[in-house]
């Protein structure tokens, strides 16, 4: 092994981790604002609000990321009125693209995650609730969510890993993250293996951080499902 | 000129992309199969590596999974198949042979789309053979089946009907990665589109259409899957 072209590359990958923890982050949050619509909007009983959100989550679950990526950076710009509207400013970037597209994505998958999380919220939580006459906002707000939230998030930490994996797909539309960089290097140098090594070990690196940090919020959200530190004390008995 | 509809480019009239189409998808659906299969493969020795291996063999199945679940597909596609090319041309070169020789891309995609599922498939098989009461296989024993006898009557078929739902979730997954085969130049169904999007100036109706077949391989083979489910589960009560 050379050890001198593995630094190299290295040095070259990292400075490409930037754009790809900002590709994954972006479109995880903006993602999950998406995923929460269509889990309310599929447990809304209202037909026309489940029977869209059942449609966006099949389309969306149902093709490839690529498809979807092409069909956005390439396909949109084939319509003149696209091409001159407000929002060519975006849609013409393949950075904004690709957010876009891995949002939409990320969406139809973390939806059913989260309306899994919804509906695992037991009902006699919502009825304490109700009973202590919160409105139905604040109960969602205080009780549901968080509860769902907290029960999602093993799930979700999948999801949230298959972005990251997933953000190596917009090195295809021009942008140079890690994946991109890597496969610059491979195809100047023709030492695919070595290259492979360092960027897989950059990948496994932040996917391992972001597993890591998931448990933590996990820890930090279940304080009833942990041993009490000392003997409790009879002041947050009463308190309760 | 006419813009040419949508309906005339999956028709298989003068401006019909048809039949091109079709032969994309045929494509498509073999590249799928064939990493499937290799996935398969490997994930059940994968599964056998993590349930009855050695410290070292569990080492070693578990460094794979936990890697190849880790990195992007596209990462070891790119892997293979600019890796078999240079592994193609040093080989050459040693048998005189000029110059570059490129790695087939639908094995590179194949081999690499295999590996990463095969990780996949592998904690599926696992989970399938736990899923398996021990005493079923009491009672095989108590039968006085051999241990052959006993692997191929009692246990590899009910480890397969609980794996069944599990390998058709890696089944759509693989259906997806085929996708990113395209990268390798091997004319599948994205490949196609790419190509009739650039010589006729269409790209979203080309990729609207490959959307849709991919919608429909991925609906058509999901209800397979649930058939087979059924079939292998008919002797399962139920409540």
């Amino acid at each position: 092994m050379d050890l001198a072209f593995l630094y190299e590359t290295f040095l070259s990958l990292v400075t490409a981790v930037p754009l790809t923890l900002q590709l994954a982050a972006s479109a995880i949050v903006l993602g999950a604002f998406l995923a929460l619509g269509l889990a309310l909007c599929r447990l809304s009983g209202i037909l026309p609000l489940d029977w869209l959100a059942r449609a966006y989550i099949f389309v969306f679950r149902g093709t490839p990321l690529l498809v979807q990526i092409f069909l956005i950076y390439y396909g949109l710009g084939q319509f003149r009125e696209v091409r001159q509207s407000m929002f060519w400013v975006v849609l013409r970037d393949p950075y904004w693209c690709a957010v876009i597209a891995l949002m939409l994505n990320t969406a139809a998958y973390s939806a059913e995650i989260i309306r899994g999380g919804l509906l695992s919220v037991p009902f006699g939580q919502i009825e304490a609730a109700r009973a202590c006459g919160m409105s139905r906002f604040m109960t969602f707000r205080r009780i549901t969510l968080p509860l769902a939230i907290r029960q999602a998030l093993p799930g979700y930490s999948n999801e949230m890993i298959s972005m990251v994996k997933a953000t190596s797909l917009a090195s295809i539309i021009t942008i140079m993250e890690v994946t991109g960089v890597a496969a610059k290097l491979i195809s100047e140098t023709y030492r695919a293996i070595e290259v492979f090594v360092v960027a897989g070990a950059i990948y496994l690196a932040i996917n391992f951080i972001l597993t890591r940090l998931v448990a933590l919020a996990e820890y930090q959200l279940s304080p009833h499902l942990r041993q009490p530190a000392a003997l409790p004390s009879t002041s947050t008995g009463a308190a309760r | 000129m006419n813009q040419p509809t949508i309906l005339d480019l999956i028709g298989t009239g003068p401006n019909g992309w048809g039949m091109a189409l079709a032969a994309a998808t045929v494509m498509t659906v073999l590249i799928a199969i064939a990493g499937f299969a290799i996935g398969a493969v490997i994930g059940v020795f994968g599964a056998w590596a993590k349930v009855s291996g050695g410290p070292v063999t569990r080492g070693i199945a578990g460094f794979y999974t936990t890697v190849l679940r880790g990195i992007p597909d596209l990462l070891v596609i790119y892997l293979f198949y600019f890796g078999g090319s240079a592994a193609m041309t040093a080989i050459g070169s040693l048998f005189g042979a000029e110059g570059f020789i490129g790695f087939p891309g639908f094995l590179a995609g194949a081999l690499a789309v295999g590996i990463t599922s095969g990780a996949q498939q592998t904690e599926v098989f696992r989970g399938a053979y736990r899923a398996v009461h021990s005493g079923e296989l009491e009672a095989a024993v108590a039968c006085g089946m051999s241990r052959s006898l006993r692997f191929r009557r009692i246990l590899a078929p009910l480890t397969l009907r609980h794996a069944i739902p599990g390998m058709g979730n890696v089944w759509q997954v693989v259906l997806k990665e085929s996708a990113l085969v395209s990268v390798t130049g091997v004319v599948e169904l994205l490949r196609q589109s790419q190509i009739g999007a650039g010589s006729t100036g269409l790209p979203f109706d080309f990729y609207v259409i490959a959307a849709a077949i991919y919608l429909a391989i991925s609906t058509v083979s999901g209800g397979l899957l649930q058939l087979s489910e059924k079939r292998f589960t008919r002797g399962v009560r139920r409540g």
